[in-house]
């Protein structure tokens, strides 16, 4: 188990266990994550970085069967606690999926469902927010002739980053990402990586990945994760060329996973 | 950056009221604060659970809707038998016999004819001797009767001859559709090629759209004289047009259900009888179909609860004498067909609509009895398919 | 000399279920050409623009069309947003473990296999008998017998309940076909329970439920026995103006046409033509429903 310390810390996560029925998935996750910076989970797949990636916010609750015990706090507020609304909670928070995912609508709805959501109907404003939002995920310039097309219609790449400003638009703070180009060619995952970076700037982000290279180009910091289980955590840089635990050394080193 | 400790809260939350996202800020309350309404970071204040009334009221309101749908369904089951339920608790009635037997009722089915007129003088007798003693009410002996006659002065309710005859109409109608349906289904699943299979399916899809009063129509009108023409026997309309008639309302499901099963069996079954020489009709014949017999029962059991409970095609084509015979050439009168014929003309609460209530009972719990039967037998999936879903 | 009998044997076996597919066509073909033969002299303007004249030898059947016309509207206008929210329950709100859900499923697949007739028999029980003569103490002491006798009301109401199932359990497929996904980028951003379901499932079922609708319609307007007694009229010159007023309809005006009608033969014409109409309508629809059934289920594919 390793805590890494940070000058300070975004999210906290202290003896986090996770159960599917009997099964148990995640053990005793203890992490801290820092703001503004960009946090990477690796691991063979089924070791439970997407699982503890979507704890952060709650939407393993989607699932039947799930059991989450331990604490996660965010700005030091305990977001599983009662008391804390779940909808609320993913306001804060931006997600963006291994497959990407946008509505069957056009890409100014797309962009504009969350405001929406959260009761900004006046079109200028709406405008102002999709054209702020397109820009910052870097693919305004490819789409601003078409915001009425069918975001359908756009390719691989350029659909994750409209996901990415449809996330953006509701003014997260931290930004989930699971695996998200994973199934991009590789032009349009230099574009994602990029965008990751400059993103870093105003946005706390996690970012699951199943790829060695990308943790080590576009992260701060790397966790290692195997079987359920947090193996190593520390600063990117020493994860890839000094790692404690020798199972991260065969992991990284490509001796298994 | 390593070393440092944690900090406190207070700096954390100050830290976070930082300018947000510099490219933003250009349009300062488009998005942080204004842009998401009240979202202000992560403070217990700002996450605390709100009731959303909006939220409430749409779950409440779709839990109530389906409630509804299901209390409605449990109405159907509750009214039927409510209504039917008077027959057992009647009291005796002191009533001396009327010997004298009334017209026959024809509930203006003029087309049945002579089959009725016929029997109606042996009727009649048979009536007097039967009634001599009894009184015209359905007592439970009564409705174990023989006769039907509920319009008469002296109501005989003898369901036998309906429930033989609904009986009759739909043992025939399976008989006739379930070799048709169930090979038809085999040659679909093994033999047929590409271009057959795109004929047969939508034929299928169209016949089981067919209203079944049309069915009964064309039984009714062209059926009818063409059989008695080809065989020359002597009641125009009777049990066998009807058994033939319903069994084109029973062959889309045989077959939609009997195919799903056929084509459900696993591909390594066959492939496996294939590989060791056996031709494609004998591993249709020895290894499909035995293998599908579940599925294949089951869809002859469903065809038995819809032909059973099947009205508009018996009522039209069966001529609706309610005699008991086994002949398949005689005019029959089904249960529902009987229920269709005399409801609307019946007085609310009295006997006989107490009786019709009970013949829709009956037909309730037998067909719910085969559908559960079947459920046995195939998944729910091909349940659904069968049900045109 | 055994070869030849396998051979003799096989070309039998596929030749007689090939008959038997075949006969099937061949069987859909002469209802289907007896019917249009029979039928399509007298289908006129004239006769799907007038009613029946002449103790219904003569004349149209409009009618009839109409009546049939709103007996599916009013089914579904009362049947498909009932049937569409029980959807969304049973696949949205429901758990796997609930009672209620378990129970409707339950109920939904009975009700599916209960006899047409059945329906007939609850709708004048409950309907007629229950409903209206409660409406009638209610609102009028009970005088006079306004509601509790058969109507356009109850009749599709009657039918509303009939073809329920088939509502609900193609819109639950359809339900069924929205990626997990969109649900998931939906409430990740924010967005409640309610709004993910009105923003991005039912638009996205969209197609599924307008293909349970016309399922419904088709399946209703093709069912005659619930309306025996339920609210079908023999004879109605004019249309019906209020939900109270019993009416003619094409189906069961097929049915009194062919079985007790004044002259039977001098009607035959009529009675195709009607017959024809009838058959025309609900396959346009079952037509429709198949087609768009097809495209949800090539979603479901992808």
């Amino acid at each position: 188990m390793t805590t890494t310390k940070t000058e300070n810390t975004k999210i906290a996560i202290r003896d986090l266990n996770l159960h599917y029925g009997s099964k148990q998935a995640l053990s005793n996750i203890s992490m801290d994550i820092a703001p503004k910076n960009v946090t990477a989970l690796i691991g063979p797949s089924g070791c439970g970085k997407s699982t503890f990636l979507r704890t952060l916010n709650r939407m393993n609750e989607l699932i039947d069967n799930v059991r989450i015990d331990g604490s996660v706090r965010i700005d030091n507020v305990e977001i599983y606690d009662k008391q804390v609304d779940v909808v609320e909670l993913r306001k804060r928070i931006g997600m963006i999926f291994q497959k990407s995912n946008p509505f069957p609508k056009s890409i100014f709805d797309n962009v504009a469902y969350g405001p929406r959501i959260n009761g900004i109907h006046d079109r200028k404003r709406l405008e102002e927010i999709v054209e702020t939002t397109l820009k910052r995920a870097a693919i305004w310039d490819e789409v601003k002739n078409d915001l009425g097309k069918s975001a359908l219609a756009l390719s691989g790449g350029q659909q994750q980053r409209l996901c990415i400003a449809r996330a953006l638009a509701v003014d997260p703070e931290i930004l989930l990402m699971d695996e998200p180009a994973s199934a991009l060619d590789p032009i349009a995952t230099a574009k994602i990586e990029e965008l990751i970076y400059e993103l870093k700037q105003s946005y706390t982000i996690v970012i699951v990945t199943h790829n060695m290279q990308q943790a080590a180009r576009v992260s701060d910091f790397t966790a290692f994760f195997y079987m359920g289980e947090l193996i190593e955590m520390d600063s990117t840089k020493t994860m890839f060329t000094a790692p404690t635990k020798k199972q991260t050394e065969d992991y990284i080193t490509g001796r298994f996973g | 950056m390593n070393q440092t400790p944690p900090v406190s809260m207070n700096f954390m939350r100050e830290d976070r009221k930082d300018p947000a996202p510099p490219s933003l800020t250009g349009n300062t309350g488009g998005m942080s604060g204004a842009g998401n309404g009240n979202v202000t970071g992560f403070t217990t204040q700002g996450l605390r659970r709100r009731f959303r009334w909006d939220e409430f009221l749409a779950e409440k309101l779709i839990t109530v809707v389906a409630f509804i749908s299901l209390a409605a369904i449990v109405m159907i089951f509750v009214f039927v038998f409510r209504e039917a339920l008077p027959i057992f608790f009647q009291p005796e009635k002191e009533e001396t016999a009327v010997v004298e037997s009334a017209e026959e009722e024809t509930y203006g089915e003029e087309y049945l004819g002579e089959a009725h007129r016929a029997r109606s003088e042996e009727d009649r007798e048979a009536s007097r001797a039967e009634t001599a003693g009894s009184e015209g009410r359905a007592t439970l002996s009564n409705l174990a009767g023989t006769r039907w006659q509920p319009v008469s002065a002296v109501p005989q309710y003898g369901i036998l001859p309906l429930v033989v005859g609904s009986l009759k109409v739909t043992l025939l109608s399976i008989l006739i559709a379930s070799p048709v349906a169930i090979l038809a289904a085999l040659f679909t699943a093994s033999f047929a090629p590409r271009w057959a299979k795109e004929v047969l399916k939508p034929a299928i899809e169209i016949l089981a759209g067919f209203p079944s009063v049309v069915i009964g129509f064309f039984a009714l009108v062209v059926l009818a004289s063409l059989l008695q023409n080809l065989f020359g026997y002597e009641y125009r309309l009777n049990a066998f047009v009807g058994g033939l008639a319903m069994a084109l309302a029973v062959i889309p499901i045989i077959y939609t259900v009997a195919e799903d099963a056929l084509t459900a069996v696993p591909r390594y079954m066959s492939e496996a009888s294939l590989a060791l020489g056996a031709s494609k009709w004998q591993t249709a014949l020895f290894v499909t179909l035995p293998a599908a017999t579940p599925g294949v029962f089951a869809a002859v059991l469903l065809g038995f609860g819809r032909a059973f409970g099947e009205t508009m095609i018996v009522l039209m084509a069966t001529g609706n004498a309610a005699m008991l015979s086994l002949n398949f050439l005689e005019p029959v009168r089904t249960m529902s067909a009987t229920i269709g014929a005399e409801m609307a003309e019946v007085v609310f609460g009295d006997t006989h609509y107490t009786v019709l209530f009970l013949l829709g009972a009956i037909l309730f719990l037998f067909t719910f009895l085969l559908n559960a039967a079947a459920e046995v037998f195939i998944r729910q999936r091909l349940l659904k398919r069968f049900r045109g879903l | 000399m055994k070869r030849l009998r396998r051979k003799v044997l096989g070309s039998a076996v596929v030749g007689l279920s090939g008959a038997a597919a075949f006969s099937i066509v061949a069987v859909v073909i002469v209802v289907m050409a007896t019917i249009v033969v029979g039928g399509k002299d007298t289908i006129s303007w004239e006769f799907l623009s007038t009613p029946p004249r002449e103790g219904m030898t003569a004349g149209g059947i409009l009618p009839a069309i109409v009546g049939m016309a709103l007996r599916v509207l009013i089914m579904s206008i009362a049947g498909v947003p009932v049937g569409v929210i029980t959807a969304v329950y049973l696949s949205e709100y429901a758990g796997a473990q609930s009672r209620l859900a378990r129970a409707i499923r339950f109920a939904v697949n009975t009700l599916a296999g209960v006899p047409a007739i059945v329906f007939g028999l609850f709708g004048l029980g409950f309907f007629v008998q229950f409903v209206g003569s409660g409406m009638d103490t209610l609102l009028s002491d009970g005088t006079d017998l306004h509601w509790a006798q058969p109507n356009l009301l109850w009749a599709s109401l009657t039918m509303a309940l009939l073809t329920l199932p088939v509502v609900i359990v193609s819109v639950e497929e359809a339900i069924k076909t929205v990626p997990q996904d969109l649900r998931a980028a939906s409430l990740a951003l924010g967005a409640t329970k309610w709004q993910t379901i009105w923003h991005v499932v039912l638009p996205n079922s969209l197609t599924g439920i307008l293909t349970g609708g016309i399922l419904a319609v088709s399946r209703g307007a093709g069912e005659v026995a619930p309306i025996l007694f339920t609210g079908a009229a023999y004879f109605l010159p004019r249309l019906p103006g209020s939900l109270s007023d019993q009416f003619m309809e094409l189906g069961y005006h097929v049915y009194i046409m062919a079985t007790q009608s004044t002259n039977v033969d001098a009607t035959i014409g009529i009675q195709y033509a009607t017959t024809l109409v009838l058959l025309t309508i609900t396959f346009m629809l079952n037509f429709s429903a198949i087609f768009l059934r097809s495209r949800v289920r090539s979603r479901q594919m992808r």
